[in-house]
């Protein structure tokens, strides 16, 4: 019994205890501040100086040929992936719900997302790692519809479905990619099989991949396979938007790092596999960040930046270069730590006045200082304000643009980062002008009762969430220190 | 104990409970019931004793196998019927509603014994090495579904039923004999390691021929296209422990069938390209058929029809890719699927049970609120919908990914994406359910719904088993291998 299984099996039990009875949200918070706990264990735990093996692993066969096993392990990669999903859950889970209740249904869908998370971040065996995954899709679909806002019931269909066909694409892929080497299907195990695909002929190998980039990108949002996101994340109860977009949606990011650049090198070098992602980014960053300008309310408008953002950590992964990578996993935790913390803030502002509509907002944070605060700091640090983890990532993602070629070359990437500098741009004028719609100015009819501030409970994982961003933003080394060796090594042996 | 011991064991006990039946008072037939029962356990206890009897080919061996694959169905067949006889005493009210005799009470008790006769020839298919073994035993099981299918006989629905399943039946029994009569034509063999060895240098056409009409035959058996149509229909009018039974145990037995029939084809390399040609495209056909028309429906028997369909689309995706996934060969796939299919269908149909002896209808309506009406049947159908949609962790995904994982190393690439989008179309139909039963509010007056004991236990262990099909795959590996 390795430490990362009780990462897994505490939100679980926890889960099933509500079912027998037991008060829903002491047994949920037990359960997230245990996570937190170990989270927080591993990091101090974990040894740096040895970052690109997996660390904390337990070996458990379930099946001897094709080699299958409930493999846990955790690299430095995956170590910032840990401590991203504990502390989201840990925001998500003490947050009080909006409405209704506070029942077991509620905190056990939320515990089964963040299981499903971690779960996927810790396995090294391919069945696993993509079946821990989709223990999120029932739960995300039970909770839009039963507790989401405005018309949640389209958009649990829209997000099931779209995340139904890019898992099914997704496996297809990995079956694909397991079938592949020579002499059929041996293993799951990401290592031994990494050492198997390697050996694949450079066509196939480009085949593989773009399948794996159109199944993990669906799961991302990757243009133009996006529109699921907004309108699910704007109708979605808070705790399962946080989950989602802070922690859930890094999967396919993760799974690009993790199984698809290493494992088939050339598909992810191949010319026209790197034009064909560096336009879809750019569709994420300029046409997405577009249409998040014209957003009216600020879930919708938080729904579409959380989609534009991710074009930037594609950027970091087309770079094909260590400086973009590491800029990428540090992006992945920059920015689900800042829309998890986004969201909840929109929650309360929901809750308290009962609307998001930019119109018939403004001036809370006459009333509501702290919330003002901490919703102009989130916002800061999702523009990419220097002192935030987000401009420590941003900046080695544009960095990475430039890197790898001389400083006369300028081709498609080049384009595309200078391109994707603009989206910086973007986003500052829908983040301000959301902060002012909502935070300055006079109050507005509608709202003449003073609006209550976050209380001190509330404001435990609103302070926390940003002290998270402010300390890996003065010192990303902390989480650098163990995701450069993982990167190193992969664009190392993808040199080889 | 030779494992022929099995059949004749079941059907002694079954000939002795319809003799008891006839003198069991008619207040006490639920008796009946709980004796069938009993006797299926005992003979699945047995079942743990058969030695295997060795490389022996004489006598009853010539066309009858007891390799693991058919010890493996035997206990399929043998669960399915334990199931089934579980909720058919569930079921006994609205069976006795129906089934009333003119100027008589209702008779349900022979209702309890026939299953284990159909339960022998679903054992005897899975070990039939011999095209007369074969017939004989498919005709076996069939026959007692013409009864079953129609047992309701003050129901229309149930009549219709069994007129659609009778003449379509009669029909594929046709084709079967005829597929036979030209195999036998063109090998001069009656056994299949016989046909095994003459296929690689019989006439092509003819051979081609044979299989063709056994495939139309077979997919009669297992629900798929081009003999499909009966499905919605038959599932909806039967009785439910029945559709259940159709759904999976006749479908497990035709596949055990199918696989042993259609593998010399496959293996012989003349005609190699055309047959797996061909049953690439019946493939095809059944899962775009199968997932397509499920979407608008909105019944839920007859939704786990359509979806009984889908799943033999997959199956035989994997069959006819032919294509071993590390040590599991196509048929251990077949079989492991169909496994994973009779946990997960047979809680959906428990669930259905209880549901309809509740509220008297099979309606997705009947599910609104179910969640609050019985949180432990909305657990259960959850799960169920998850693992028949294939979400992993549960049984259903694995069948799905090993199926997957076959078509993926044949190169059959078209067909991957077929099945892909087929599957996908499948959470939205599976996931409908869930709405009912979460989303919506129950109807006014609905009243809280009880669970009997023998059922809870059986949901219990079925969804015990979904999980662990769909975690920890060697105990289920060993037993094929």
């Amino acid at each position: 019994m390795s430490l990362l299984d009780l990462l897994i099996v505490l939100p679980i039990l926890a889960a099933v205890v509500m079912a027998f009875g037991l008060p829903a949200r002491p047994a949920a918070l037990a359960a997230a501040c245990a996570n937190l706990a170990i989270g927080l264990l591993l990091a101090f735990r974990f040894d740096y100086g040895n970052a690109t093996a997996f660390q904390f692993a337990a070996l458990r066969p379930v099946l001897d040929n094709p080699a299958i096993g409930l493999n846990v392990g955790i690299d430095g990669m995956s170590l910032v992936m840990v401590l991203l999903t504990v502390l989201v859950t840990f925001a998500a889970i003490w947050i009080r719900p909006a409405r209704g209740s506070d029942d077991a249904l509620y905190y056990a869908s939320s515990l089964l997302i963040a299981a499903g998370a971690a779960g996927a971040f810790v396995s090294t065996d391919l069945l696993f790692f993509y079946a821990f995954h989709e223990l999120a899709l029932i739960p995300t679909f039970l909770m839009i519809g039963m507790r989401g806002t405005g018309n949640s019931k389209d958009a649990a269909w829209k997000i099931t479905i779209y995340l139904g066909l890019g898992s099914l694409l997704l496996l297809a892929g990995l079956a694909f990619l397991i079938t592949a080497p020579a002499g059929g299907v041996s293993t799951f195990d990401m290592t031994k099989l990494g050492a198997l695909t390697r050996t694949i002929e450079g066509p196939v190998q480009e085949r593989i991949y773009l399948v794996l980039l159109l199944g993990f990108g669906t799961l991302v949002s990757l243009f133009p396979f996006h529109s699921w996101a907004a309108p699910a994340y704007a109708s979605a109860p808070a705790p399962v938007t946080m989950l989602h977009a802070g922690v859930l949606k890094k999967f396919g990011l993760y799974g690009l790092l993790r199984v698809a650049i290493p494992m088939l090198p050339l598909g992810h070098s191949a010319e026209w596999i790197q034009h064909l992602l560096i336009v879809l980014l750019v569709g994420n960053i300029l046409f997405v960040g577009l249409v998040t300008i014209a957003q009216k309310e600020v879930d919708t408008m938080l729904g579409n930046s959380s989609v534009m953002h991710m074009g930037y950590i594609f950027l970091g992964i087309a770079s094909g270069s260590a400086i973009g990578y590491s800029g990428a996993v540090l992006l992945m935790f920059a920015h689900g730590v800042s829309i998890a913390l986004l969201f909840a803030l929109s929650a309360s502002i929901r809750e308290n006045t009962g609307t998001l509509q930019f119109h018939r907002l403004g001036g809370l944070a006459q009333s509501a200082p702290f919330l003002g605060l901490a919703f102009g700091m989130a916002a800061f640090a999702s523009i990419g304000l220097p002192g935030f983890a987000n401009f420590a990532a941003e900046i080695n993602i544009f960095f990475s643009g430039f890197a790898s070629k001389s400083p006369d070359h300028f081709g498609w990437l080049q384009t595309g980062t200078v391109l994707a500098l603009w989206g910086v741009v973007i986003s500052a004028v829908y983040m301000l002008r959301a902060f002012r719609a909502v935070f300055k100015g006079p109050l507005p009819d509608s709202l003449k009762s003073p609006v209550s501030d976050l209380s001190p409970s509330e404001r435990i994982p609103a302070l926390l969430l940003l002290a998270a961003l402010l300390l890996t933003g003065f010192a990303p080394n902390l989480l650098l220190r163990a995701v450069n060796p993982v990167v190193q090594a992969i664009t190392a042996a993808a040199a080889r | 104990m030779p494992a022929y011991y099995l059949e004749i064991a079941l059907v002694v006990l079954g000939l002795v409970l319809l003799l008891a039946e006839t003198f069991t008072p008619a207040g006490s037939k639920r008796l009946v019931g709980l004796a069938a029962l009993a006797a299926v356990t005992v003979v699945f206890l047995l079942l743990l004793a058969v030695k295997p009897h060795g490389l022996s080919t004489d006598g009853i061996w010539r066309f009858y196998s007891d390799d693991k694959l058919a010890l493996f169905y035997k206990g399929l067949a043998l669960l399915c019927t334990a199931g089934v006889l579980i909720l058919s005493l569930d079921y006994a009210p609205v069976l006795a509603r129906f089934s009333a005799r003119a100027g008589g009470g209702p008779a349900i008790g022979e209702f309890y014994c026939l299953p284990l006769f159909v339960c022998t020839g679903m054992m005897w298919m899975a070990s039939a090495i011999d095209l007369s073994t074969i017939f004989l035993s498919l005709e076996l099981t069939t026959i007692g579904f013409y009864i079953l299918v129609a047992y309701m006989r003050r129901n229309v629905g149930s009549l219709e039923a069994g007129v659609k399943y009778l003449i379509l039946g009669a029909l594929s029994t046709g084709f079967l004999v005829y597929g036979f009569t030209w195999l036998y034509g063109v090998t001069g063999q009656v056994t299949l390691s016989g046909i095994a060895n003459a296929l690689p240098s019989a006439p092509k056409e003819p051979a081609l021929f044979a299989f063709a009409l056994i495939l139309v035959a077979l997919s009669f058996k297992v629900a798929a296209v081009p003999f499909h149509l009966w499905v919605p229909d038959v599932y909806q009018g039967a009785p439910t422990p029945v559709t259940a039974f159709l759904s999976v145990g006749s479908k497990a037995a035709g596949f055990a069938v199918a696989g042993r029939l259609l593998e010399p084809f496959l293996a012989a390399d003349q005609l190699r390209g055309t047959t797996t040609a061909l049953l690439m495209a019946v493939a095809a056909a059944t899962l775009v058929l199968g997932n397509l028309a499920a979407i608008p429906q909105s019944n839920f028997k007859r939704l786990l029809g359509y979806s009984s369909i889908a799943h033999a689309g997959f199956l035989l995706l994997a069959l006819g890719a032919n294509t071993a996934v590390g040590s599991l060969s196509p048929r251990m796939i077949v079989a492991y699927y169909l496994a994973g299919y009779l946990f997960m269908s047979l809680t959906a149909f428990a669930v259905l049970v209880v549901i309809n002896r509740t509220d008297g209808t099979d309606d997705f309506k009947a599910f609104n609120g179910l969640h609050q009406r019985s949180p432990f049947l909305a657990f259960a159908i959850t799960v169920a919908a998850a693992s028949l949609a294939g979400v992993p962790l549960t049984a259903g995904f694995t069948g799905k990914f090993l199926a997957f994982s076959a078509a993926a190393g044949a190169h059959q690439w078209a067909l991957l994406a077929i099945a892909a989008a087929a599957a996908s179309a499948g959470f939205y139909y599976y996931f409908k359910v869930l709405r009912h039963v979460f989303w919506n509010r129950p109807a006014e007056g609905a009243a809280p719904i009880t669970v009997p004991p023998l059922t809870r236990l059986l949901v219990v262990a079925l969804i015990t088993c979904t999980f662990a099909a769909g975690i920890l795959f060697q105990p289920f590996v060993n037993l094929l291998r």
